[in-house]
């Protein structure tokens, strides 16, 4: 019997997330030398996968308890988790959350929250089903972004300044130029701490600056924070851009992921944080998000949010939790400090302050193309073509390695 | 001077047509605004289309009197309008008289409506505010055991301690989840011995259970089946499955299934209607135990409903959220997915551990898509992962574990078996007695249809008023459309329910 010609003879073949073939490659390098600074996943100083000691603790609490089922969350989510998430963002003492006027959306993950913010925006700001309000991103910005506005209907996605090549820093100037031009209702992605891929942070009076433009030009704020606590080790630091901002009044949703923070990668736990004017809108908001998730995926998995839940609403735990969070930050400040160090005292051209200026997972080394390809083919060490690596592919062991590595690069390579 | 120039200006505007209104402050010279504002700067101007240029000075206490005048007029005269590309109806903020710009104390969202309430889950709330112990929850689709409780399986449970145990990482899945979940996943659903299975002409990725595996499905289809936009449902079909579909792009079609003179299938309406569908439409077909009727084609009628979409050239996507609770026999269930894939008929599929393994709040689920070769499988396969990355990223691993685990596992699998039968049994063994109890009663109707439906929902045939009374009266709570949860029949109030069923019946 033969088939009839398929109604998918015409798919193409997509190109593979860059970030996951970068891994895969690495996967199938024979090298014994080689090593991984692409994916953004924390490692321990052995280069293996860390479950954070308390979500071990609190896994197996939860697969001891007989009581617990699998029945349906809500739409929008484990309430205790959701309010949590959301202090946790916010601060204690939020103004906001006093006057009952956050609404929280538990997702999957970062990519998830950002998804429903984006279809709810799309659907309702700046109109109804208002296609055209532009969108900016940073330049660079993490390369998902792009996708997500696009898929939820958004057909005008822009760049705003973001990073200074040359002084390898914040481009404040052409950032701050960008939103005095942007049309009044842009929404604009802010990474609120240890921005991917540059791990440049504006300072606070940079923030400050920014916040005032986006007030007086109307411009929607949209946090993406995936990396609270991870940043800088301290919960409150990494999110004192968002509280500013909630503080001057505005109304702005923030995409959180509990991915790094808690290690919670595969459980995909995620929260949008939604603060507005008053308790009647953010109900109507949420009222109107509900739709969205009930066709997304209806309602969201249970069990990295019981985790979260869990080690959030038990002091103890919670304490516990923020120690394991530090001392991820921990490594990484140390990973930033001995690489910068080795690359001075090789006396590597350049400046190297950028590598322990920056925050976060990530940073921008500054190597281009050429010198990334060199990195790969000939050291067998991965990172992104942007020259983005992940301080925490870094180890004890392989330091002196990558930092002579880079060496060879700089110097040989133009 | 200052004003009268305001309301001047005021009216211009308003008489400008809708295309050119501007969105934010008015055309004033640069020089107008340094004349009264001390914050003016230079480079707060901006051309505007026409020539001409616009101040935008943040601190003028003009700027925010006028503003306030105009934002009034604007807003009685645009709150219905839609202004296009420059950003519909102009949210009109009012401004407080200060010299200091303050914040619009309106909201961004004063114009979003309320959505209106699930209907499923406002039977559960109006449940759980009733104080009647006799009470009885027919709304939602969960299983309970006979004591009204949900069911943990013991396959589950003995997974999970597996899990626990080996201590696993949680580093990120793949983008299409976790391969020992697919592959087994397509397997349970086109049988080990499938032709379509053994060639690898198959693509099976991980799903958000499923509504998240229909949704993949949807996105895929209405960005690469450029034939149609076109799916059709059956009537009734699940609440969702609209919704789904709107929202990934496609319209809606329907044809006749479920017949309320006899609450059985209308097979002849159903041929009927589906040898009229267009060529190369989309239909949807449930797999087994269809939602919300109970009720499923015998397999007879599989094959000419097999045939007449063969001939239609239709593309055919299944939902099979119930392998195995519907019958207690998985393969028996899976019969109409297999005998079109054996009809040469490459279908999508959407698959739902919710039900089966008691999974539901850990949303494991699959979509497949049955393809020409295993080459083609592979180009499928990226595209649907460039759809979901954007989406969600990657799938949750708990739930999908637990069922790959089950699956793989001989004996675990071999307990699964047992146990989704003896849900089945369990539903199956409530309907027989409600309609016995309904002889009992005296009740003259007949109500084989409640024995001849499958799966976990049953169309009683109520009428609305008649369900109002079984609220009201009895507290029995169940959706409009007189679908009741068989779930939520225990042996203990099978009898309480046939009563009041008579007595609004009879």
């Amino acid at each position: 019997m033969a088939a009839a010609a398929s109604i998918f003879a015409a798919v193409p073949r997509a190109p593979p997330v860059a970030v996951f073939k970068l891994t895969a490659d690495f996967r199938e390098d024979a090298d014994s030398r080689k090593v991984n600074l692409g994916v953004g996943a924390y490692r321990t100083d052995e280069g293996l996968p860390w479950v954070l000691p308390v979500v071990r603790k609190v896994e197996q609490m939860i697969a001891g308890d007989g009581k617990l089922n699998h029945e349906y969350l809500p739409i929008l989510g484990l309430p205790e988790f959701r309010a949590n998430a959301s202090r946790i963002a916010l601060g204690d003492d939020s103004p906001a959350i006093k006057e009952n006027r956050i609404g929280s959306v538990q997702s999957l993950g970062g990519t998830g929250a950002l998804r429903i913010g984006a279809e709810f925006l799309r659907r309702w700001y700046n109109g109804t089903n208002n296609t055209a309000t532009p969108v900016y991103v940073s330049s660079p910005t993490w390369e998902n972004h792009n996708s997500v506005f696009l898929d939820a209907g958004f057909k005008d996605i822009r760049t705003y300044h973001y990073w200074d090549a040359a002084k390898r820093g914040l481009d404040l100037q052409g950032l701050l130029d960008d939103m005095e031009k942007a049309p009044e209702f842009s929404i604009f992605i802010l990474h609120a701490c240890a921005h991917n891929p540059t791990g440049t942070d504006p300072t606070p009076d940079q923030w400050k600056q920014i916040a005032a433009v986006m007030k007086r030009r109307f411009l929607f704020p949209f946090f993406d924070s995936a990396y609270q606590g991870f940043a800088s080790g301290s919960l409150d630091k990494d999110a004192w851009a968002v509280r500013y901002f909630v503080s001057e009044g505005f109304e702005l949703f923030c995409a959180q992921s509990f991915s790094k923070n808690f290690g919670l990668y595969n459980e995909r736990v995620g929260n949008l944080t939604v603060v507005g004017k008053d308790a009647d809108n953010v109900q109507r908001v949420l009222s109107q998000m509900e739709k969205i998730v009930r066709t997304t995926w209806s309602n969201p998995p249970s069990q990295g949010a019981r985790i979260v839940a869990t080690t959030l609403t038990s002091p103890q735990l919670f304490a516990e939790w923020k120690d394991n969070v530090k001392t991820m930050a921990d490594r990484v400040l140390l990973m930033r400090s001995e690489l910068r160090s080795r690359l001075e005292s090789l006396g590597t051209p350049g400046t190297w302050n950028h590598i322990t200026d920056q925050i976060g997972m990530f940073s921008f080394t500054g190597l281009n193309p050429k010198q990334v390809e060199y990195m790969i083919k000939e050291k067998h060490i991965y990172l992104m073509a942007s020259g983005r690596i992940n301080m925490c592919g870094l180890t004890t062991k392989n330091l002196d390695y990558v930092a002579k590595s880079i060496h060879e690069a700089v110097t040989k390579i133009q | 001077m200052l004003w009268e120039q305001q309301v001047s200006f005021m009216h211009e505007s308003l008489s400008r047509s809708s295309e050119e209104a501007q969105c934010s402050c008015f055309t004033q010279t640069p020089a107008w605004h340094r004349s009264c504002c001390s914050a003016w700067a230079p480079r707060n101007v901006a051309a505007v289309p026409g020539g001409g240029t616009r101040g935008l000075c943040p601190f003028c206490p003009y700027r925010a009197a006028a503003r306030l005048l105009v934002s009034l007029v604007v807003r009685v005269l645009l709150s219905r309008a839609d202004l296009g590309s420059c950003g519909a109806p102009r949210r009109a903020p009012s401004f407080s008289l200060t010299l200091r710009c303050s914040f619009p104390s309106s909201s961004w969202w004063s114009h979003v409506e309320m959505g209106p309430p699930d209907p499923i889950l406002g039977v559960t709330e109006a449940f759980k505010r009733d104080t009647n112990s006799k009470k009885m929850n027919l709304g939602v689709g969960a299983y309970r055991d006979d004591n009204g409780k949900p069911y943990v399986l013991s396959c589950v449970r003995k997974a999970e301690a597996m899990i626990a145990s080996k201590k696993m990482d949680k580093e990120y899945l793949p983008i299409g989840g976790l391969a020992d979940f697919t592959r087994a996943s397509a397997e349970l659903a086109l049988g080990e011995n499938s032709e379509a299975f053994k060639s690898g002409r198959y693509v099976t990725v991980q799903g958000i259970s499923g509504t998240g595996s229909l949704r993949i499905g949807a996105n895929f289809l209405q960005r690469f089946f450029k034939s149609s936009r076109d799916v059709y449902l059956p009537k009734p079909s699940w609440g969702n499955h609209t919704p789904i579909f709107r929202d990934a792009g496609l319209q809606l079609q329907a044809y006749r299934y479920y017949d309320p003179k006899t609450c059985s299938l209308d097979f002849t309406g159903a041929m009927e209607d589906i040898s009229k569908i267009p060529e190369k439409s989309i239909i949807l077909l449930h797999a087994c135990a269809h939602n919300p009727t109970g009720v499923d084609p015998r397999q007879e009628q599989w094959k000419e409903l097999a045939a007449v979409v063969k001939k239609r050239n239709l593309l055919v996507y299944f939902d099979m959220a119930y392998q195995g609770f519907a019958s207690g026999d998985i393969n028996r269930d899976a019969w109409a997915v297999r005998h079109f894939i054996e009809q040469g008929i490459n279908i999508v599929l959407s698959q739902s551990y919710a039900k089966n393994m008691g999974l539901y709040g850990e949303r494991a689920g699959a979509f497949t898509v049955i393809c020409s070769d295993a080459e083609e499988a592979k180009r499928v396969e990226s595209q649907l992962k460039i759809l979901i990355r954007p989406m969600y990223s990657n799938p949750p691993l708990n739930g999908a574990r637990i069922a790959s685990i089950i699956l793989n596992t001989p004996e675990l699998r071999k307990e699964w078996l047992v146990e989704v039968k003896g849900m089945a049994d369990r539903i199956i063994g409530m309907r027989t007695q409600l309609v016995s109890n309904l002889k009992k009663e005296g009740s003259s109707h007949n109500w084989q249809h409640i024995t001849d439906q499958i799966g976990m929902f049953c169309f009683t045939g109520l009428k609305p008023e008649q369900v109002e009374r079984l609220i009201k009266e009895f507290s029995i709570y169940m959706t409009k459309d007189g679908r009741i949860s068989m779930a939520g029949v225990t042996s203990g109030n099978v009898g309480y329910l046939a009563h009041a069923i008579h007595q609004v019946t009879k």
